[in-house]
């Protein structure tokens, strides 16, 4: 019988950097579901970095504020059950600046605009956040996302505290 | 994987070659021979064989037509692909550089390498050609060797469709109207016999009307686990630059890729273990073993190769930028993505 292991908040071994003749933090090493076991609902901790670009990862539980992007970004459900809310804003520029980068987030109240629609992701499944709508989550149970998306304010970067730094 | 494409930019007339020749057929074996400027290429039963002024190689042939395949099905690809020790490509993005010894420590101290640039049409025309003519019947070169069949032996029948898949290039999300579209059963992916107890449902998309094309969600391991091939990188979602290109990887990365950029590995299923060396020296650095959940960047000074014993879910994650292998080859970008 096949088995096909994904991990899981509850459920994941890390594997790590063996050094031979190098820095291991020039491997920026981390595990997903290790950093969003520690994180806040919702904080977006970037686990990968490349110029202006990141992956996020977070921890999703409850419901989330709202946020808006002046460019597409992607999720992806990594563990659980994930509600995503999608308005499209009536003015995306007043809320976000379009040549602005990354997620943005916005008051605490639904934000003005027609609703788009709703996705619930299972693991494994990815969905588009289009530039210039707002969307938040809601997950019942803790969950773990990914976003592909580009650094902006909601951006957390905290590479000491989650990457390996010594030799294995 | 993210296949770059773009021309080179110097906009000088460029003195890259382009001359290559399809040669005659071999009575002993019925396997054409091929020239790219100085480099000559024959195959026998079990191995290929490579000449240029002042040296000469060989590769087993299942190792050369895996590593052949890539670099074509990849457009050369980011930086370096070495076939080997020894034998591989620079991709300058319009042209590229063939090499053998190149990247060898033993070969440079001692003066032996070579190498010669070509325009890239015209390596990538010799390469298709080699390959078609060198992959036998029943033999993939894409295929993970539990799966396909043995390449050796003399010339019999082809497989050109096995060496012509159409790699994906999302250019939004796979999924998406009038984007790269799901794998499915009618379509000629059935799931892959290692990921047989992959979940196949999808998400719940619920889109109000006018907003069908915006409200859109797939389900991505699904859509690796009916993956036809391996290491074999291909883009399924677009930030600008930044590509996410999963891949489905069993046995070994049939090349070690040379960076020219830093390129990151997040671990979606089971496990990879990586050799990394140095890009120039090929001296040993480091093993980085990557379960389900690891994330690693490679620095762009580096090459590397995984290992994969389950077939594994890989998400790699590119800056397909065209500005950063001058950028870096300039010293005005760091070799590695995050200083910390």
């Amino acid at each position: 019988m096949v088995v096909t292991n994904f991990g899981s908040l509850k459920d994941y071994r890390k594997g790590g950097v063996q050094i031979i003749n190098d820095d291991p933090r020039n491997y920026v090493f981390s595990n997903l579901f290790e950093v969003a076991s520690n994180a806040e609902p919702y904080a977006r901790i970037a686990i990968g970095k490349n110029f202006e670009y990141v992956v996020e990862v977070a921890r999703a539980e409850g419901l989330s504020p709202w946020y808006s992007c002046a460019h597409d970004e992607f999720v992806v459900a990594m563990d659980g059950q994930v509600e995503v809310h999608l308005v499209k804003l009536a003015d995306p520029h007043l809320l976000v600046d379009p040549n602005s980068s990354g997620a943005h987030r916005l008051a605490d109240e639904p934000p003005e605009g027609r609703k788009m629609g709703r996705i619930v992701l299972g693991r494994g499944h990815m969905a588009l956040l289009p530039a210039g709508s707002a969307y938040r989550f809601m997950s019942e149970a803790p969950s773990a996302i990914i976003f592909q998306t580009i650094q902006g304010p909601e951006t957390i970067e905290k590479w000491a505290e989650i990457c390996q730094t010594s030799a294995a | 994987m993210a296949m770059p494409e773009q021309s080179s930019t110097s906009g000088e007339a460029s003195s890259a070659r382009s001359d290559t020749r399809v040669l005659e057929i071999d009575n002993a074996t019925g396997f054409r021979a091929f020239q790219a400027g100085g480099f000559g290429f024959k195959r026998d039963a079990y191995f290929a064989r490579i000449e240029w002024p002042g040296g000469a190689h060989i590769m087993p042939i299942d190792a050369f037509l895996r590593a052949l395949m890539r670099d074509v099905a990849w457009g050369f690809f980011y930086g370096v692909v070495n076939f080997d020790g020894v034998f591989g490509t620079i991709n300058h993005y319009g042209e590229v550089t063939m090499f053998a010894g190149r990247f060898n420590d033993a070969y440079r101290a001692a003066g032996r390498d070579h190498e010669e640039r070509f325009q890239s049409p015209a390596l990538m025309q010799v390469f298709k050609a080699i390959l078609s003519d060198w992959t036998i019947e029943g033999y993939d070169p894409f295929a993970a060797p539990m799966e396909t069949g043995l390449p050796w032996g003399q010339k019999q029948g082809s497989n050109d469709a096995a060496i012509e898949r159409i790699r994906v290039t999302a250019r939004r999300m796979v999924g998406l109207p009038g984007d790269a579209p799901l794998r499915t059963d009618a379509a000629g992916y059935p799931v892959n016999r290692q990921f047989e107890d992959v979940a196949q449902d999808a998400p719940l998309v619920e889109a109000e009307p006018g907003f069908e094309n915006e409200v859109s969600a797939f389900n991505l391991f699904a859509y690796l686990s009916r993956s036809d091939v391996t290491w074999n990188p291909s883009i399924c979602s677009v930030v600008g630059d930044s590509l996410f290109c999963p891949t489905s990887e069993e046995f070994i990365l049939p090349v070690e890729h040379g960076n020219d950029r830093c390129e990151w590995f997040l671990q979606l299923s089971d496990e990879i273990l990586w050799e990394v060396r140095d890009k120039e020296t090929g001296r040993p650095r480091a093993r980085v073993l990557q379960r389900a959940g690891d994330i690693a960047c490679m620095p762009a000074d580096i090459r590397h190769q995984g290992y994969s014993t389950k077939r594994s879910m890989l998400l790699v994650w590119e800056n397909g930028s065209p500005k950063i292998p001058e950028l870096i080859a300039k010293g005005e970008a760091p070799v590695v993505s995050v200083s910390f």
